[in-house]
């Protein structure tokens, strides 16, 4: 059974077709890029996925079930996680104290009065530290950190759930070339590690056709093409949208 | 009620409408172009109306009087212009709070310049010439007066209409309402048109106090009737709208004319019920309303972009063995004070009201701080408390440490409340609902007399006899003040309190991760609701009475001076402040007469010597 379902998803914005008509499925460890030209609905796709956004039409189905409608912290406990485009933490706490309210939070601690959160899941958030990276970290405010690191703790963030499907929005956006490989590499043995499906946005093309499974190309809200890197850089329509008529496959 | 007393009270509700739109649409102007929230605008109508007053003793005639109201307006003008560019100027790019707090420092140097002036007593204007007389609706009187006022409202409304539609200037304001940094960017001069806005603004105030001068006498406290008044119309018409002000208006004035129309009337289940005591809170109960359904107002704009937030503060740990040790030894040493000073020492009484200044100042802080919620209100709670102490030991017969034991619950029950309103906004909004929900509380105060004994409050509200001692007594705001700081500490360590600053950082994250931040935050608003109700009610065993004035607007400001003044950053900064803050307005209070604008001094002081705060000075130091 796939993991994540999406079946003719639509949403307008006044009489603009957004996303129209979208189907697809993800496996459990599947790296699945999203790309398309701006405007072409991925936003709006990704925003109703993790509920911040109702569809119009169509259905999202997580192992089987309808998340639709559902706010995003109740996705998050359908073992969601996600991460923003402008990578967000919480500015006035450590990277370990980041880690440990989001495993507090997933221990539905959030409403215990009297215990000491230092003292909650140190050992788990140190161990999700090390996967990112960000261990040696774990005690400075995340309110100075490079932004690279900002984007290292927020994956932290996002897999504290354990999650089964990983929703990325431009995962590497405002990073340098060599930390961007490094972080999507991360992600990626993360991911097949945990068996974890991750779908991503992504504009730098060297990170979407060097590790996605499978792209989707969307255009005008309509997913127009979908195939592994090869087929993608052979499909004729996605030349055209991206190139211009006539131009030579992407290499 | 008869057709005719409520065709007198529509059209009296029109005139009122008219006042409020020229006080109300002068602050959302200067909202909608400066992003500032004017607390000064009830006192700029103050102002007006003084002025005003003074002409009318010079000119004299028709034209006297006329040229006294439009005189009045083109004074206040000028000194809104002055106050723009001499103050709020160094501020348009300061954190919120700061905003409000420099502009309320000038509603205290405003109403001691004019006790200063003008003195005590309430001056009568003359009416108006020619127009004294009144004229006859269905059988009863109508001022002739109150007719050109109807008259005023929309014929300003058309002026602004045209001004903003049809002039340059117009166009200018209506470009930086939308967009102030693209408005820049494409070359407005910002200091001409923020300081032209403000003149027009303050402008419009002083001519609604001038106008209302042969309605109702001035007076030292028009300025916050006004206030509230204006906060309402413009949160109701949506922050920067000029129509919305006087649709806003016209909707109230005429709820409050019909609350007066209707009397007192005998309803089923419910006896009699006088209606005319609903107009005070009437107002603020269409603003809760309104904020609900629409939480940007009326004809208003949903929030578009978020003020880019305050510094983020250092992570919070628990704190070193050593600090407990000097914690625990200067309780200690605090705890024996009493022993060496002996119980008729005046430092006792200084010192239990220092303590209760603490709890007070700790509970707004775990909201202002770690909540990221500026409360504006947050005397209402403590108030509650102290009410509810009161009345239970009057009414209801409760033993006293009974009494004193269940005041958090007054506070408690109040916040939880209000707060499930509050925390479905956030920014100014927030601010003024809190102000509003405080402002209800304490119309309820003033005006039940069967229960709260109304203006005159609630007396003989002692303690028990074996805490009747200054002694006792120290010792007992004592335990519980530090009681409450290690109570809203603990929480501030906790799981709790690390989603509740989590869900201050960034919201979208917090959700993102599970947390549910409006529950969150209501959770922590009625947890300060609670402390701030046990300061209350140790405040009113200690002054043996209580009155409205426990739960005015001045103690919620106090408030977040203290707060302000010790540093939002640290758990240290409200029992700094709250200490400095009393031990301050003790010593100058006694050599001052104007203490209040002293006071009001000392804050733009320190919001212009630190214009991004204090918390950002002491991090620089450290």
């Amino acid at each position: 059974m796939s993991l994540l379902r999406i079946e003719h998803l639509s949403k307008s914005f006044g009489g603009v077709k957004a996303v129209n008509d979208v189907s697809f499925a993800l496996a459990p460890g599947e790296m699945r890029a999203m790309i398309g030209p701006n405007g072409a609905g991925k936003t709006t796709l990704f925003n109703m996925v993790d509920g911040q956004l109702r569809p119009d039409a169509g259905n999202i189905l997580l192992n089987g079930k309808s998340i639709l409608g559902l706010p995003p912290r109740a996705i998050f406990r359908a073992d969601v996680g996600r991460t923003f485009q402008i990578a967000a933490t919480f500015a006035s706490m450590t990277v370990l104290q980041n880690v440990q309210t989001a495993l507090a939070s997933c221990a539905r601690q959030t409403t215990s009065l009297f215990r000491r959160a230092d003292d909650l899941h140190r050992a788990e958030a140190m161990d999700l530290l090390r996967q990112v990276n960000m261990a040696d970290q774990a005690e400075r405010p995340c309110g100075v950190l490079a932004y690279g690191d900002v984007k290292r703790v927020e994956l932290a963030l996002a897999l504290a759930n354990k999650p089964k499907l990983l929703l990325m929005d431009e995962p590497t956006a405002g990073m340098a070339p060599a930390e961007r490989i490094a972080l999507i590499t991360q992600t990626r043995d993360i991911a097949k590690h945990r068996n974890v499906g991750v779908l991503f946005t992504e504009h730098s093309m060297d990170v979407v056709f060097g590790f996605a499974d499978r792209i989707m190309v969307l255009s005008r809200g309509r997913l127009i093409a979908e195939g592994d890197a090869e087929e993608i850089r052979n499909n004729p329509k996605v030349r055209q949208i991206y190139f211009g008529a006539g131009a030579e496959p992407v290499r | 009620m008869t057709a005719a007393s409520l065709a007198v009270q529509f059209l009296n509700g029109l005139a009122n409408a008219s006042t409020l739109f020229l006080l109300a649409c002068g602050l959302s102007l200067i909202f909608g172009v400066t992003r500032i929230v004017n607390f000064a605008h009830g006192s700029l109508y103050m102002l007006g109306a003084y002025v005003a007053w003074s002409l009318t003793q010079h000119l004299s005639g028709g034209v006297g009087f006329w040229a006294s109201m439009f005189g009045a307006a083109v004074a206040v003008a000028a000194l809104g212009a002055l106050i723009e560019s001499a103050l709020l100027r160094r501020l348009y790019r300061s954190p919120e709070l700061l905003q409000l707090l420099a502009t309320f420092a000038l509603t205290l140097i405003i109403r001691d310049a004019v006790l200063y002036i003008w003195g005590p007593e309430d001056l009568l204007g003359p009416r108006a010439p020619g127009l004294a007389g009144s004229i006859n609706i269905l059988g009863r009187a109508f001022p002739q007066y109150d007719v050109v006022l109807i008259v005023v409202g929309p014929l300003v409304l058309l002026a602004l209409h045209v001004l903003l539609t049809r002039t340059r200037w117009g166009a200018m304001v209506r470009a930086a309402t939308q967009d102030r940094d693209m408005a820049a960017a494409v070359g407005v001069n910002q200091a001409i048109l923020f300081t032209s806005v403000f003149a027009l603004g303050s402008g419009l105030a002083g001519l609604a106090g001038a106008l209302q001068l042969p309605r109702e006498p001035a007076s030292a406290s028009l300025d916050l009737f006004a206030i509230g008044d204006a906060f309402v119309v413009v949160v109701v018409g949506g922050m920067g709208s000029i129509p919305g002000a006087f649709v806003a208006a016209l909707i109230i004035a005429e709820i409050k004319a019909l609350c007066i129309a209707l009397g007192s009337v005998d309803l089923p289940l419910l006896g009699t019920v006088a209606f005319p005591k609903f107009t005070l809170v009437a107002e603020f109960i269409v603003m809760a309303v309104v904020l609900i359904v629409r939480p940007w107002g009326l004809f208003g704009q949903p929030q578009s972009i978020q003020r880019a937030l305050n510094p983020a503060e250092p992570p919070s740990h628990a704190a070193p063995r050593w600090f407990y040790w000097l914690a625990g030894a200067l309780c200690f040493a605090l705890a024996v004070a009493p022993l060496a000073l002996g119980e008729t020492s005046y430092a006792l009484v200084l010192a239990i009201d220092i303590f209760i200044a603490i709890l007070f100042a700790a509970s707004l802080y775990s909201l202002v701080g770690p909540g990221g919620m500026h409360s504006f209100g947050h005397a209402a709670y403590f108030g509650l408390g102290a009410y509810a102490a009161a009345l239970l030991l009057k009414s209801a017969g409760a033993p006293m440490p009974v009494a004193l034991a269940l005041s958090p619950l007054g506070g408690a029950l109040g916040a939880l409340l209000f707060g499930w309103f509050c925390v479905r906004l956030s920014g100014v909004y927030f601010a003024m609902l809190t102000l509003a929900f405080s402002q209800i509380v304490w119309s309820i105060a003033y005006q039940w007399d069967a229960v709260t004994g109304g203006s005159n409050g609630l007396i003989g509200v002692w303690p028990s006899q074996w805490l009747a001692s200054h002694t006792a007594y120290y010792w007992l705001s004592l335990a519980l003040c530090v009681a409450g700081l290690v109570f809203l500490r603990i929480i501030h360590l906790s799981p709790f309190g690390a989603a509740l600053r989590a869900a201050r950082d960034n919201p979208l994250r917090a959700e993102a991760i599970g947390i549910d931040r409006r529950s969150v935050q209501w959770r922590a608003f009625t947890i300060a609701g609670a402390v701030g109700g046990l300061a209350g009610g140790l405040f009113a065993f200690s002054k043996g009475s209580i009155s409205p004035e426990t739960l005015s607007v001045s103690r919620s400001i106090d408030g977040l001076v203290m707060v302000l003044f010790g540093g939002v950053e640290s758990a240290l900064g409200p029992i700094v402040g709250a200490a400095g803050f009393v031990a301050l307005q003790d010593t100058i209070a006694r050599h001052v007469d104007y203490w209040r604008a002293m006071l009001g001094f000392f804050m733009l002081a320190l919001t212009l010597l630190f214009p991004g705060g204090l918390a950002g000075v002491w991090r620089r130091r450290s």
